[in-house]
């Protein structure tokens, strides 16, 4: 099969993972969108390994340890949303702004 | 256009329409249905290239495990369950463009640069448990005991984070 469809498919995922980044308020969508991501990387080294023929597999073992990597980021990150909900009440990317420098409007709809 | 051009196609668009739908989608344990359809498709997109323990896995983990943690995650930071507005925040026209400028640019790039590429699926070596286990405990063993080592970490970090008192 042609490997453009891969890498193809591949950037196209990557695309909708960034909408979902930026697009997203609550933080789990959030990291559903961040899966998106690693995913389509991870379709991109099976692809090489499978193009290249590698007689290490070194593009599998690659996307195991991805594989294993995105785990251990889900488990953390969710850790961390969870923390934050408990501190603020919220799981709202938006009504986190105690880091910006000045707020230009107030972000009253925290409702995510 | 051969058979696996066929059914590489199709798996590639219901991963795609769904992978839109788990961004799209109004209600946080609809997106993470959609999640699942999504890395279904691509672990078929990895049967197709031959990588047949990857696929495994990617059922086994992701589905089995990754999209599982996510409803845990949004059923107790209570996300909205109902049909609600404001899952999005109010940048989307601007999210939409640089993601359509992000594919665009990564698309027509990738596309470019490797448009005769072929890769022979009837010749090359399944990926199967047998070849995987003996790439990573042969050539991989260094990375593979220091993924187990950030494992842990990540156990042991999640726990102290969602521990109320230490």
């Amino acid at each position: 099969m042609h490997l453009s469809l891969a890498v193809g498919l591949s950037a196209l995922l990557f695309g909708v993972g960034v909408y979902g980044v930026l697009a997203r308020r609550n933080a789990v969508a959030l990291l559903m969108a961040v899966e998106l991501m690693l995913n389509a990387a991870n379709l991109d080294l099976v692809a090489f390994d499978a193009w290249w023929r590698d007689r290490l597999h070194g593009g599998q073992v690659f996307a195991l340890f991805l594989i294993v990597i995105a785990a251990a980021e889900v488990g953390v990150g969710l850790a961390i949303v969870l923390a934050v909900f408990r501190l603020r009440d919220t799981s709202s990317v938006d009504a986190l702004t105690d880091l910006a420098e000045s707020d230009p409007q107030p972000v009253a709809d925290v409702a995510g | 256009m051969t058979g696996a051009d066929v059914v590489f196609g199709l798996l590639g668009l219901v991963t795609l329409a769904a992978a839109v739908l788990v961004v799209t989608a109004r209600n946080v344990i609809h997106a993470a249905l959609w999640l699942v359809v999504s890395l279904g498709g691509l672990a078929g997109c990895y049967l197709v290239l031959t990588a047949e323990f990857v696929a495994w896995v990617q059922v086994l983990i992701y589905i089995g495990a990754v999209v599982v943690l996510m409803l845990f995650g949004a059923m107790l930071t209570r996300a909205p369950i109902g049909h609600v507005q404001d899952l999005d925040s109010r940048n989307r026209p601007v999210a939409a463009m640089a993601a359509a400028a992000t594919a665009g640019l990564l698309g027509t790039l990738v596309v470019a640069a490797f448009k005769g590429a072929y890769v022979d699926v009837h010749h090359s070596a399944v990926g199967d448990g047998r070849e995987l286990g003996g790439a990573i405990f042969r050539w991989f063993v260094l990375p593979f005991e220091v993924a187990s080592v950030l494992l842990l970490a990540a156990l042991v970090g999640a726990i102290v984070l969602t521990r109320r008192e230490i």
